[in-house]
């Protein structure tokens, strides 16, 4: 279907976009790769009033690394954030991801912020974001804050981004050089059926002292396994752990039966591709 | 409230203007304002790749980029891709492998396989499959685009 109308905003300053954002609050959308909104908008499932494109505003589209932050600008495209060697010496995890995002064709405009706000329940970057303890930057008019990853995603399609906030920057601890990480997807064309985002970082010891392990695709959201995180502390990354933990981080889930496959299948998926997944990111770390 | 306005854009080398309403998106700019046809609308929401064009030498989804965002860009559709009188190495490659039928989705794809071929000189089965996974086709079954691919690679290196 073609688009319905709409007015057009094209600011060229952060100020100018929120501005507008505040003023027109729920009868405004934000368009920046346009990946998400425009197939909304040509299927009609939503009729904003106001369009408001952030593509000509400056300083979004910058990929910065300060004091052990990186900061992922509203307008870094994913295909950008892919190729970015800054990016995947800092957080390789997002650069394990980007690959799974959708499609070549889709992620030379989508960006890496842009697919958090939709917050798709199969959606990469909201597991990415989360496993790495990742924050949002949220712009209201001139105030600024600051809302975990974790508290972000409410539910499918749904974030704690209020109407008229815009979302700046995606921002990521730098990761610690000797963790190892590993993103493993069965894909259903460009979606994933399941998905997951492990990182294991082991001690001197070669005891593992940090762990991360969060789905996509099985939940309302991203879901963070932080019991099977805490199970793997402190043990050696062995078999018999990494399969314990995959066991008691799939009993938490509550995947849906559709057309593509069972609740069954896909919790089954689940815990093997966790396995994999966990396994993997044991032995791409390099203790220090 | 949807008023138009004023975009240049440069397709396949030519600076195009055009009076455009803000809903419009680049790909039926190309075929309703431009007049270039070869640029084809399916699903028109992203899914099946026959409208791709590249916009910067990037891979895009004419059907997701409004006209208005392309203004200043250029633009290689279809009709750009051939040299004077002959085919571009890939289209001659999908005429070799037949790898059309009836020929809706191959502008898409031959766009997309160019800018793939642009990245992966010398791809590999496995990365040229995943490629031609990127777009639709309901009648040729991809394992002849597939082979296209792989032939028009493998032609490219050699002339190059």
């Amino acid at each position: 279907m073609k688009l319905g109308r709409f007015a057009y905003h094209a600011p060229a300053t952060l100020d100018e976009a929120t501005e507008i954002l505040e003023e027109k609050g729920s009868d405004a959308a934000v368009l920046a790769g346009g990946q998400s909104l425009v197939p909304v908008l040509a299927m009609r499932i939503a009729q904003p009033e106001h369009v408001v494109d952030i593509n000509r505003v400056h300083g979004l589209d910058a990929i910065e690394r300060t004091n052990g932050t990186v900061s992922i600008g509203a307008l870094v495209r994913q295909q950008q954030a892919l190729v970015s060697a800054e990016l995947r010496a800092a957080c390789p995890l997002v650069c394990e991801a980007l690959p799974h995002v959708g499609l070549r064709e889709t992620r030379s405009r989508g960006t890496v912020v842009g697919s958090l706000t939709h917050a798709d329940p199969a959606a990469e970057l909201p597991a990415v974001a989360v496993a790495l303890d990742g924050e949002l930057e949220l712009r209201h008019g001139g105030e600024t804050r600051v809302v975990s990853a974790e508290e972000f995603f409410v539910a499918p399609f749904m974030t704690a981004k209020a109407p008229g906030e815009l979302a700046v920057a995606l921002r990521l601890p730098v990761s610690s050089p000797g963790a190892g990480w590993s993103f493993l997807e069965l894909e259903r064309g460009p979606f994933a059926l399941v998905a997951v985002a492990a990182g294991i970082e082991l001690d001197d010891g070669g005891r593992i002292a940090d762990a991360r392990l969060v789905f996509a695709g099985v939940g309302p959201g991203p879901v963070r396994a932080r019991e099977a995180e805490g199970l793997l502390l402190g043990a050696e990354p062995g078999e018999a752990v990494i399969a314990e933990a995959a066991e008691i981080a799939v009993r938490g889930l509550e995947p849906v039966s559709d057309v593509l496959a069972s609740a069954s299948y896909r919790r089954h998926v689940a815990r093997e591709l966790a396995k994999d997944a966990l396994a993997q990111a044991a032995r791409s770390g390099s203790p220090e | 409230m949807s008023e138009r306005r004023h975009v240049r854009v440069g397709v396949n080398g030519v600076p195009r203007d055009g009076l455009v309403e803000p809903r419009r998106t680049l790909a039926d700019f190309l075929r309703h304002d431009v007049g270039l046809t070869g640029t084809h609308v399916a699903c028109e929401h992203g899914v099946c790749g026959a409208c791709t064009v590249l916009v910067d030498g990037e891979p895009v989804r004419s059907c997701l980029m409004l006209a208005v965002q392309s203004d200043g860009a250029e633009v290689t559709t279809i009709e750009g891709v051939a040299p004077e009188g002959g085919l571009h190495p890939l289209q001659q490659a999908f005429r070799d492998c037949h790898a059309f039928q009836c020929g809706f989705c191959t502008p898409g794809f031959v766009i997309s396989g160019i800018a793939f071929l642009n990245e992966h000189p010398s791809p590999t089965h496995e990365e040229a499959r995943h490629a031609a996974s990127s777009n639709l086709c309901r009648c040729s079954g991809y394992a002849g685009i597939v082979e296209a691919l792989e032939l028009a690679a493998a032609r490219m290196k050699d002339g190059a």
